[in-house]
């Protein structure tokens, strides 16, 4: 996830990642990982505390948020993100969600 | 559907969907499904893809029962021809690196897909959530941060400062080497003119460290893919 400046809302670069801010910290799926009180909690906190790598480029000032590295795995929760949703070849966005109540195979490929 | 993971857009890729349609033109299973582009590669950090073709199996409720693994559904002819005699050393060593692949069987690979298709979690193949996630590829700190790396890479290169984007790729691949969807798209940008298909054998140039016969050498052709049947 790329930011042109820290100085965001954490609830929303969470949301981005497809994390929850609970009483009980960051929640996805059946993993929730306990956040520093709401007055202490930016951008920067958040990463360190879901285990997001947070890159800074030099010369362009952007920043690069990673995903979470927290439980070690790929996948935190079997559950696709609900908004999860991607161009087709003409641009139009096509969401994953339109396909619920059918069965998907997903296949990734590349021309490379 | 299918998702074409390539920072060149649909151009990049458009020529392949519509070369894969022609071919089954007047055919009755003439792909309607959605073709999406993944230009920014975020299928990698969802589903934790590191080489393609990749897949997932998603459920009527939205929900992962197979995680990312490799996907087959066609024996690729590369696998069984024979290497002919005088060919340039590299390709004669490329091709005998793509025959040490492990795969499964792209006929057991359909069989599976239409078992679970017939059967449902009933399915032989049909993994449970808690299952989905522990067999979901790993992801220590040093993935995450080349995820990182990478999509700083292909943002700086589409706003042109190439310089930076190379520097930043070289740094995801340091940090997750087996990820061969960040090498070869950047390879792609250094060793395929644009506007042309691809160079298969994305050999050494002197922005990467790396290259793809001298990395699969090293990694182990045999490591390339995930085969299906060993999550």
């Amino acid at each position: 996830m790329i930011l042109e400046t820290l100085d965001v809302d954490p609830a929303t670069v969470a949301a981005s990642a497809g994390w929850t801010l609970e009483s009980e910290g960051a929640c996805k799926g059946d993993v929730c990982v306990p956040l520093p009180g709401d007055r202490d909690l930016d951008v920067a906190t958040l990463a360190a505390s879901l285990g997001m790598p947070l890159l800074h480029d030099e010369d362009s000032g952007l920043w690069s948020l990673g995903p979470a590295s927290v439980t070690g795995r790929a996948l935190e929760t079997a559950k696709v993100p609900v908004d999860f949703a991607l161009p087709d070849l003409d641009g139009n966005p096509f969401s994953l969600s339109s396909l619920h109540g059918r069965k998907v195979l997903l296949v990734a490929w590349a021309s490379w | 559907m299918t998702v074409a993971l390539d920072a060149g857009g649909p151009a990049a890729a458009r020529p392949f969907v519509d070369r894969a349609t022609a071919a089954q033109s007047g055919n009755a299973a003439q792909p309607t499904h959605p073709s999406l582009i993944d230009e920014c590669h975020r299928t990698d950090e969802v589903f934790g893809f590191v080489n393609v073709p990749n897949a997932v199996w998603i459920d009527e409720t939205g929900t992962l029962v197979r995680p990312a693994h490799a996907a087959h559904v066609r024996r690729s002819q590369l696998r069984d021809m024979q290497i002919p005699d005088g060919l340039p050393p590299r390709i004669a060593d490329t091709l005998a690196e793509v025959k040490k692949f492990r795969v499964t069987d792209a006929t057991q690979y359909r069989a599976a897909v239409d078992d679970w298709i017939a059967n449902g979690a009933a399915s032989r193949w049909a993994m449970r959530p808690d299952e989905v996630v522990a067999a979901s590829r790993p992801r220590p700190r040093d993935h995450a941060e080349a995820a990182a790396a990478f999509d700083l890479g292909q943002h700086l290169w589409r706003a042109g400062n190439r310089d930076a984007a190379v520097r930043w790729f070289r740094r995801a691949h340091e940090l997750q080497p087996e990820n061969w969807t960040y090498k070869r798209q950047a390879w792609s940008f250094a060793t395929t003119p644009p506007g042309e298909l691809s160079d298969m054998l994305q050999g050494p140039t002197d922005l990467y460290d790396g290259n793809w016969l001298d990395d699969v050498r090293r990694l182990g052709a045999e490591n390339y893919y995930r085969p299906f049947d060993e999550l």
